[in-house]
Parts: structure tokens; sequence; C-alpha cells
């Protein structure tokens, strides 16, 4: 009834309101000065492992999703088991959440102690803002910790000679994947060749089938094939000069090549209609290939485990097919190279304290790739960065898995994918350009510019 | 609302001379009220826009430090040739969805400000999509037009099996549907209740001049539903700068940049390419464009102060 008597009661609310937002920010401010260096002897040396003097409570933020997050969980656990004074907390992310929420988080200096990422233009912006830890005197003071490893991953946690991040978990390169069960209704052998593909490509479409599977509006996935193809014409080299900033670098006739094929294998019909509009993560992708509406697909070699979970008998029935990318008749790149993520990277934060820091150290020297963990992700359908982890492989996934190992551990080059390497303002032209290369609404010519432009910057 | 507001306040001393103290007291409580929205409104709205206009002078990655840069930002963004395609998809949006869902919110706006009891049941019907999230909505129609395991494969109509968003203009006319299809309900709602604040009387007055249902419809309600239509269009066409979400799932900008309105270009600048002050720059540009536009449309409608009922 009376209007007076019910505004104030809601000021006053309001009022109460705002008092408990101002006692949340000071909350929130006291959390922020948790990440001072707060433990008292904590100055000392920061040697790897060896010494328990100094450790203490860490945080660390890794991805969400099934099969990783529990081996990243579990390996957590056994470390915290082991080391109850010094336990390591945990946060989980979505994929798309995380690369947002760490890029702001570690920008308002709310980051956690351990970083989960993907090494190379990621990282080197980090760096460039040091805000990770160098670890390169870490890594030769625990030689044994280094020499365990894939030499190749190291490439993509190194930034001008120097190593900011652990690699570990798992080597996926971009394989050439097909099903068998296709090739056999359409009477055609798998393909050796660039011009076999291109041969091939009328002959599925004549039988109503898509030679190729492709989830284009996640753009990286179009991605994949320009990697694969400008390595095979012209070698790795190529785009080492777009990546070290060297001007023009694209310009090279074997870039004009290159698009000049992806286009031609678009004009063809070589992709499934309507591939500019599928999403890799709704894994329609795959699902066209082991439903048999498409005969082939490029794609990461974690989408193995993937067609095994949802392709009902497809993969146990020995219907897919897997190889290295065909090579260019008269291409310059060795048919061993390959592309994709060499591993995953942790870094540790700049910002945390020397207490912080020494648990991570210990956590990677300790319990990073430790014997279980390696065992858990050979039965993922997972091949660890760890020489050797091929003895763990056995059962029904060992070919693939084995065919993984030998791929990454043979490769002459193992180029890390392009929207990683990249810092993310070339990544987004990059993605952006190879969008509308695949829309046809660009000429090759027109990429080389628009690609040239953001070259160094 | 706004429009509406003032209206009232200016008939009140009119309408009775003993009103003047009252009215008094009226307005001090009303000054109350306004204050915790004004605070919100300048902690949410004004001190974020000030941000955003000093950090478009600027060059930030997001993670380190944030250096002056005078006019490096706006130069970038005014000569990318990424904006007059981004201001284009975004007023052929926005003129398109406003063509569509206008006409159709009306009639049906004016259809449900009737009585009788089936159309009540029909209005809680229509209402349902707006009751829907836009990212729901959009994962939805994306499942149901895909190519190859939508609904066109699914039901073999090979008419439905179009490459609805992998092809430029066809994915813009998705995107318009879906949001019509979302927000008419909502606009319909707002014609109701202007429809049903028309008088009777008018009505009654052209039914005994012979007028039929037709004429009523063009000589009364559509001119008496003026204020209306520009409260609803100004709600759609400043409501379509900021179409993001539903279009971000559904084409994610694509095919191409086909589908890439101007508030999709600066999150896919500012949190994709790690290039804020670009990103803030066309910010301020959809800001700019919204206020222009809003004032545009109020000045389309004339002298707000003229009452419409008395003077028709």
């Amino acid at each position: 009834m009376d209007p007076s008597n019910t505004s104030r009661r809601g000021f006053l609310k309001l009022a109460g309101l705002a008092g408990l937002s101002a006692s949340a920010v000071g909350t929130l401010a006291a959390c922020g000065g948790g990440t001072q260096p707060t433990t008292p002897g904590a100055g000392g040396s920061a040697g790897g492992g060896g010494a328990a003097a100094g450790t203490g409570a860490a945080s660390y933020w890794f991805l969400s999703g099934q099969p990783q997050q529990a081996i990243r969980e579990a390996t957590v656990k056994r470390f915290n088991t082991a080391n109850p004074d010094a336990a390591i907390k945990y946060t989980e992310f979505q994929n798309d959440a995380y690369k947002t929420k760490i890029k702001t988080a570690i920008g308002a200096g709310q980051g956690p102690s351990i970083i989960w990422g993907w090494g190379g233009g990621g990282l080197r912006e980090y760096v460039k803002n040091n805000q990770v830890e160098d670890l390169t005197s870490f890594f030769s003071e625990n030689a044994a910790v280094k020499d365990r490893l894939f030499p190749s991953a190291f490439e993509a946690a190194s930034v001008d000679g120097k190593i900011y991040a652990m690699p570990a978990e798992t080597v996926t390169p971009i394989v050439f994947y097909w099903n068998k069960k296709v090739f056999d209704k359409v009477g055609v052998q798998p393909p050796q060749t660039w011009d076999d593909i291109m041969a091939l490509v009328p002959k599925f479409n004549d039988a109503g089938i898509a030679p190729f599977s492709l989830g284009g509006q996640s753009r990286w996935t179009n991605m994949m094939w320009l990697e694969f193809l400008l390595d095979r014409i012209a070698g790795p080299e190529v785009f080492q000069n777009a990546f070290s900033g060297k001007a023009g670098a694209w310009s090279d006739p074997a870039v004009l090549d290159m698009l000049t094929k992806i286009q031609d294998l678009v004009k063809a019909n070589g992709f499934i209609k309507g591939f500019s509009s599928i999403t890799a993560d709704s894994n329609a992708d795959l699902a066209l290939l082991y439903t048999g509406k498409a005969a082939m697909m490029v794609h990461g070699a974690w989408t193995y485990g993937t067609m095994k979970a949802d392709g009902g008998d497809f993969v146990s029935g020995g219907n897919l097919g897997y190889g290295n990318f065909p090579a260019v008749t008269g291409g310059k790149g060795d048919p061993t190279n390959t592309v994709g993520n060499p591993a995953q990277y942790y870094s540790i934060s700049a910002k945390a304290s020397d207490a912080e820091k020494n648990t991570a150290k210990k956590f990677f020297s300790t319990s990073v790739l430790d014997d279980t963990e390696i065992k858990a992700w050979a039965d993922s359908g997972s091949v660890a960065i760890v020489k050797g982890s091929n003895a763990q492989f056995s059962g029904a996934d060992a070919p693939f898995l084995n065919f993984i190992y030998d791929t990454a551990s043979n490769a002459k080059s193992f180029a890390q994918s392009w929207d990683q390497a990249l810092p993310a303002n070339a990544a987004e032209t990059l993605l952006d350009n190879i969008a509308k290369l695949f829309q046809l609404s660009i000429t090759p010519q027109e990429w080389v510019d628009n690609m040239n432009k953001v070259i160094g910057q | 609302m706004t429009a509406l507001a003032p209206a009232a306040l200016q008939s009140a001393p009119a309408s009775s001379a003993s009103a003047g103290g009252g009215s008094g007291i009226r307005e001090r409580s009303l000054t109350w009220m306004a204050l915790p929205a004004l605070l919100m409104f300048v902690a949410f709205g004004v001190i974020p826009l000030i941000g955003v206009l000093v950090l478009s002078f600027t060059t930030w990655d997001g993670i380190g430090e944030i250096r002056p840069s005078g006019l490096t930002s706006w130069k970038a963004v005014l000569t990318d040739p990424g904006l007059p395609h981004a201001l284009w998809v975004t007023f052929l949006v926005m003129a398109l969805t406003w063509i569509v869902q206008t006409p159709m919110s009306i009639l049906l706006g004016a259809f449900l400000a009737g009585q009788q009891r089936y159309r009540e049941l029909l209005a809680v019907l229509y209402f349902i999509p707006l009751l829907l999230s836009s990212a729901a909505l959009a994962i939805t129609y994306k499942a149901l037009l895909d190519p190859n395991f939508g609904l066109g494969a699914g039901l073999h109509l090979p008419f439905l099996a179009q490459d609805w968003l992998g092809r430029p203009y066809l994915a813009v006319g998705v995107v318009i549907f879906v949001v019509s299809w979302q927000f008419i309900p909502f606009h319909a709602l707002i014609y109701q209740g202007g429809v049903r604040q028309i008088p009777v009387t008018m009505y009654e007055a052209a039914l005994i001049d012979g007028a039929g249902r037709v004429r009523q419809f063009f000589s009364i309600t559509l001119p008496q539903l003026k204020y209306t239509i520009i409260t609803s269009s100004t709600l759609m066409v400043v409501g379509s700068l900021t179409f993001f979400d539903l279009i971000f799932v559904l084409t994610a900008g694509g095919p191409g940049d086909a589908t890439r309105v101007l508030a999709l270009s600066m999150y896919i600048t500012g949190f994709q390419a790690n290039l804020m002050g670009p990103a803030s720059a066309i910010a301020c540009i959809l800001v700019l464009v919204g206020l222009a536009l809003a004032l545009l449309l109020r000045r389309l409608g004339g002298d707000a102060t003229s009452s419409q009922l008395e003077g028709a």
C-alpha cells in the first residue's frame, strides 16, 4: 500500500547486498595475497625434486574431458598421497572456456602455480611477458627427467633456446584414416600419392559416397590439410620461415601450389557436402567416416578412441584403415614427416612462491609420466611421450598404438600444429583465411597476400 | 517504458488541483527508487564504457602490460576490410529481422488481444520459444539442419537437405529465421498490450460508420500502435546489434565470414586474436551505432509529449 515503505525496504536490502559484495571483494583480495611468498625459508635453492625443504601447497589448472581428465586427476592424487605436506590442488576446465580463462587469470596475476598448455605461440606470449619460469637449469640438473622423453617434444616447449615448459602426456600426430569397408565396396586401394587421391575422388562421388569427411566449421580441421600438403611439397622449411618471422615467407611458390591443390580438391567435391557447417566438437566428422558416408578423413590420433567408443564394431571389426599422409609426386618433403601435437605442456607460473615452484618441480620429476600414468595412457588408446612406452602396448589397440609410436619417433620432422605454433593474432588470421580458402571466396594469391601481412607482427 | 513515465507525470497535475502536494512526495520517492538503478548503471555501464574507450587507445594482448599506442588500434580497425563487411552483415541482419518480425508480431499481437479463451492458450504456446536459451536453440537448429544427419537426411526430404549453414546467403537466412522464431513472441506480447490499450469506443464508432475489420485495422489499430511500434522497433534494432550467442554457436560467423556481425567480430578480435585494443575500438563503434539508432528511432516517433489517445 505505502510506496515509500517498500522503497525503503528495497533500499535496505540493496545496502545489505552492497555490504556483502564489499566483503566478497575483500576475500578476493585476500586470495590474491596468497600468491605472495609466505613460507619462511623458501628462498633457498630451487633444486629439482631432491630436497624436501621449502615445498608447499600448489595449484594446478587443467582440461576436463574423459579419458584424459581421470588420468590427470590420478597423477595428482598419487603425488598428494606421497607428499601430504605439499599437496597440489587442481581445478578443471572445459577446453574453450579454459583458453579464455587462463589468459585472463594470468593477465590479472591470479593464475595457478602449474599452467597446463599447448606450448608454441601461446607459451611464447607468456615468456614474452615474464609469466612463466625458465626450466632450462631444472632440466640440466635433472637430466634423467629430460632424457626419457621424446626429443621432438621439446621444440614447442622452447623459446630462444631456453625451455619454459615440461612436455607431458601424449603425442598425437595427424593421421590419414580410411574406411576399409567402403574401399572394398567401391573396389579401390588406399592412395599412395596426391594423384591417387585426386583419382579416387570421382570414383567415390559416383558411388554416392563423399571422398573425405571434414568438420570445416572448426577451421583448424581444414588447416591440417595445408600443414601436410605444404610439408609434402616443400618440406618443413617454408612454414619455419613464416614462423620465425621472415618477411614474405608465404610467397614461396610451394605455398601457391599447395593452395591451388586444396582448392582443386574442394572444386572436385572432395569433401563431404556441408563440411563448412560441421564442427569437430560434435564428432559428426568421425561419424561420417564410421557410418560409411565418407571414405577417408585426415584427423588427429586422438580421434581413434572416440571412433572406437562410438563407432560400434567399426574399429574392433578391423574396418578402420590408417597411415601417414600420402606423398606428393616430385615433392621435396620426406614422407615420414608428420604434423600435429608433439605433447602437452606444463609450465610453472613466475608469480608462484618459491615453495609452490619447488612443489611443482617435484611433481614434474617424480609423478608426471610415471609408470602408472604411462600405462593409463596406453589403456586409453594414446601414446605417452616416453621412450620405450611401446612396451606397455597390448591387446587390440596395440597395432594402432605402435603405428603412432613409430610415426612419432621415426619422423624426420614433427611440426607443431600451425595455430598452436603461431601467436594468437597470426593464428586467427591464418584460420580465418583458411576458412575462406575452403569456401573458395578468396584466391590462393589473396591468401598469400593476407598471410604475408601478419608475418612478424 | 521511458516514454510513458513523463507523460503520466505531466498529466497528473492537470487532472485535479488537489493532487499538487501529493505529486511532490511521489517525485521524491521516485528519485530514491532511481538511485540503485543509477548506481548499477554507472558501475556496470558507464565505468566499463570509459574503460573500453581508454583501452581502444592502447595495445594489449590480454596478458602483458597495457601500453598506450595512440590511434594505432583505431587505424587498424578502420582500415581493415573486415569492418565494412561486418557492418554490412550487421545491418543486413538488423533490417531483415525487422522486416520479418514487425508485421508478424503486429498481426499476432492484434489477434491475441482478443478475449476468447482459446487465444489465451495460443498465447501461452506462442510464448514458448522465448523461454528457451539462445545457445540451446542454436544447437538444436544446427542438429536439425545438418545436411548429413539432420531433418532432411532423416526424413529423406531433399529440399530440407540443403547445405543450410554452409552457403553464405542461406546461412544469413537461417540466422534471420531463428532470431525471428525466437523473438516474435516477445514483440507480439508488446503489441498485444498495445492493442488492448486502444479504447473500444473507437472501434464502435468505426463500426457505426460502416468500416470493416481490415479498414479498422489499418485506420485505427495501426495508427494507434505508433508508439508501440517505435518501442518494439527500438528493441529489435538495438537488440540485433548484440546478437552474439546464437550466431556464435550456430555458425561461428561462418561460412568464411558470411555471418560475422560486429559483436562477433569484436569477440574474435579480442579473445581469439588477443588484440584488446582493436576489439575495444570495435566495441566503441558498436556503442555509437546503437546510440545513433536509438536516437534516430526516438526522433522518428515525433513529439512524444503529444498524447495520441486524446488527440486522435
